[in-house]
């Protein structure tokens, strides 16, 4: 019994060894090589074009479909068919380059992934083929994949990073600390098939400035960080963030608050103003929002950001929802759900856009300045210039805005008043 | 607010705009962006190659009647106002706006965007849809998916069931009540555009 077990047994282990070799070596050649270099194969475009053709077919095939499949066997149609293609038609005037697809919260066309399928059952066969097929690849080929290069991006970011802190202060020191933080985040940037385009890098925050973006989801962080080196700012945390934190922290300046002290506003304030007084020191990250947004929109930005008084650099960020919905709701899925949930998605596809500096202008305080470079954001990522506080999700209604609605009703009731009595 | 407000007074008339509208100054300044974006001659007008241009709208099997919609009959071009004005159909419907009594009906109302829908059909603008206008739009929408006695049955079906007053066309009126049931602001709306 044994002997005849024993040369399947090797066999089975000879190629279990040959498949995970040949694995590790394409991981190596055409994703990790790359990533350090800074350079790229193209095949995440390539990836992203044939998911598009992808679904263009999937969606005619769900257009025809519902207007076919309406009754039994007669195809049925309704005055109201003509609404769909008059929409998108429509939507297709409006929409530019710049913001392709603004129905995150539905997508009109189906993009194969059932947390984003609302309305459609099974309508046809093939379709749900499709999407079986869907399924088996992004769990099984790409979810492993993703995984295997984030578990690679963040030990290398912790080990090399504490190398790198072994280093005197100095030239070398953070030539290599922006090496290897580039190199890292590449690499995250490749385990999520994050596929970006940068655009105008001619306005790439500077020494001694502060960048500031929209925020989306923790993604964010990741997709600036792999174009530039930031200085990062952030609450001190436990466990494996924490382990990051401090590894990262060893080899270039980064801002990290205990929790007691990030209520302290001047305290704040003055580490801000410090690092930033220094012209050797990266470039500070913040994310003036506070909260993720669901990406159509952007809130209200905290002045506190604004009152430091440096250039300060904005940045827009705007993801395609066709490929997968990057809005992170807090108070729905934890840390971990929500990465599992990115990395089984098909891809991230986004679009940066680098803003022309700005600065305070004479005579205009920390909230206009604040209020001028939201609007700047929001009109180049194409998103809605909203005036509500993101911290609305959270919380109530601050008390300044409350009174500000107060004093308007009060000032039509007293000024009718007036007229009446002048009558 | 110092380059929006710059724009915004490069728009002739734009207070008047908005107010008919219902646009925020936000959303005009994005479609003056769009505007300047399709005249790529720099003339200040739109005419029907700048649409056609549009991949996506030529694509779509009813993009010559959509663009037919945005010029009146006998003018070759659209100026920036009839451009919003157009597109203020697709503004989803202003729910908690006071009812006033003599306030003209806002572009996007519910009936006016059947209207929208209703000129799509009716391409010869004698306010019916003829049985041909119906064919014509089922074999745009439908390409070669059925075949000519099925289209020719459909049409048949939904005149019978939309056609009250047995005139073998459709009116406004008749056009209307077949889609009482429908949301109209959901399926006529593009949400980006509140």
């Amino acid at each position: 019994m044994e002997s005849y077990l024993f040369p399947f047994d090797s066999l089975i282990c000879m190629l279990l060894g040959i498949s995970f070799t040949v694995w590790f070596t394409l991981l190596l050649v055409f994703i990790i090589v790359p990533a350090i270099f800074g350079v790229s194969f193209g095949i995440r475009r390539l990836y992203m074009k044939s998911l598009i053709k992808l679904f263009e077919v999937s969606e005619l095939m769900l257009s025809v479909s519902v207007i076919l499949q309406r009754g039994s066997a007669e195809p049925e149609f309704d005055m109201s068919d003509i609404f769909y293609f008059c929409r998108r038609g429509v939507e297709s005037i409006v929409d530019d380059e710049v913001t392709k697809r603004f129905t995150a919260e539905e997508l009109e066309s189906w993009n194969l992934l059932t947390r984003s399928n609302y309305n459609f059952h099974h309508i046809s066969t093939r379709l749900t083929a499709l999407w079986g097929m869907g399924v088996l690849i992004r769990y099984g080929f790409l979810l492993p994949l993703r995984v295997t290069l984030a578990f690679t991006g963040v030990g290398l970011l912790v080990v090399l990073t504490s190398i790198v802190g072994l280093f005197p202060n100095g030239r070398m020191k953070n030539y290599l600390s922006d090496k290897v933080h580039l190199m890292c985040y590449r690499i995250c940037i490749r385990a999520l098939t994050a596929i970006i385009t940068y655009h105008d890098s001619e306005n790439k925050p500077k020494n001694g400035g502060i960048c500031v973006a929209n925020h989306t989801s923790p993604i964010d962080v990741i997709i600036l960080a792999s174009d530039g080196c930031y200085a990062m700012v952030g609450q001190v945390h436990g466990g494996l963030m924490g382990v990051i934190q401090r590894a990262m922290v060893k080899a270039c300046p980064h801002i990290w608050f205990e929790r007691s002290e990030v209520k302290d506003r001047h305290l704040v304030a003055k580490r801000l103003s410090d690092h930033v007084a220094d012209e050797s020191k990266l470039p500070i990250l913040i994310f003036p929002e506070g909260t993720c947004i669901n990406n159509t929109s952007v809130m209200m930005f905290k002045k506190g950001s604004f009152e430091i008084g440096c250039t300060v650099y904005p940045v827009a960020i705007k993801y395609d929802p066709r490929f997968g919905d990057a809005f992170w709701n807090s108070s729905k899925f934890g840390m971990v759900n929500y990465l599992l949930h990115m990395m089984s998605s098909w891809a991230i596809v986004c679009s940066v856009w680098y803003l022309p500096p700005m600065s305070r202008m004479e005579g205009e305080d920390a909230v206009q300045f604040a209020n001028r470079v939201k609007a700047a954001i929001a009109r180049k990522g194409g998103l809605a210039d909203l005036l509500w506080d993101g911290g609305l999700k959270r919380g109530k209604v601050k008390e300044v805005f409350k009174e500000e609605q107060q004093k308007l009703y009060s000032k039509v009731l007293v000024g009718s008043s007036e007229d009446r009595s002048r009558s | 607010m110092g380059s929006t407000n710059s724009t915004l007074l490069k728009i002739p008339n734009v207070e008047v705009l908005m107010q008919e509208t219902g646009f925020s100054p936000a959303h005009i300044i994005r479609l003056h962006d769009r505007f300047k974006a399709l005249d790529k001659e720099g003339r200040g007008h739109l005419c029907p190659h700048d649409f056609g241009a549009i991949k996506e709208l030529a694509m779509n099997p009813i993009g010559d009647r959509i663009i037919g919609a945005f010029f009146s009959p006998g003018k070759e071009t659209v100026d920036f106002h009839t451009f919003v004005k157009i597109l203020a159909h697709f503004r989803p419907v202003d729910k908690d706006r006071p009812k006033e009594p003599n306030s003209p009906e806002p572009i996007n109302s519910r009936s006016n965007k059947l209207k929208f829908a209703f000129q799509l059909y009716d391409q010869d603008k004698d306010g019916k849809i003829s049985r041909d206008e119906l064919l014509q739009v089922l074999r745009a929408m439908l390409g070669m998916q059925v075949t000519d006695e099925q289209l020719e049955s459909i049409a048949d079906r939904t005149i019978q069931e939309a056609d009250l007053d047995r005139d073998d066309a459709i009116s406004f009126e008749e056009f209307r009540k077949s889609l009482e049931k429908i949301n109209i602001d959901h399926k006529m709306s593009i949400r980006f555009l509140r």
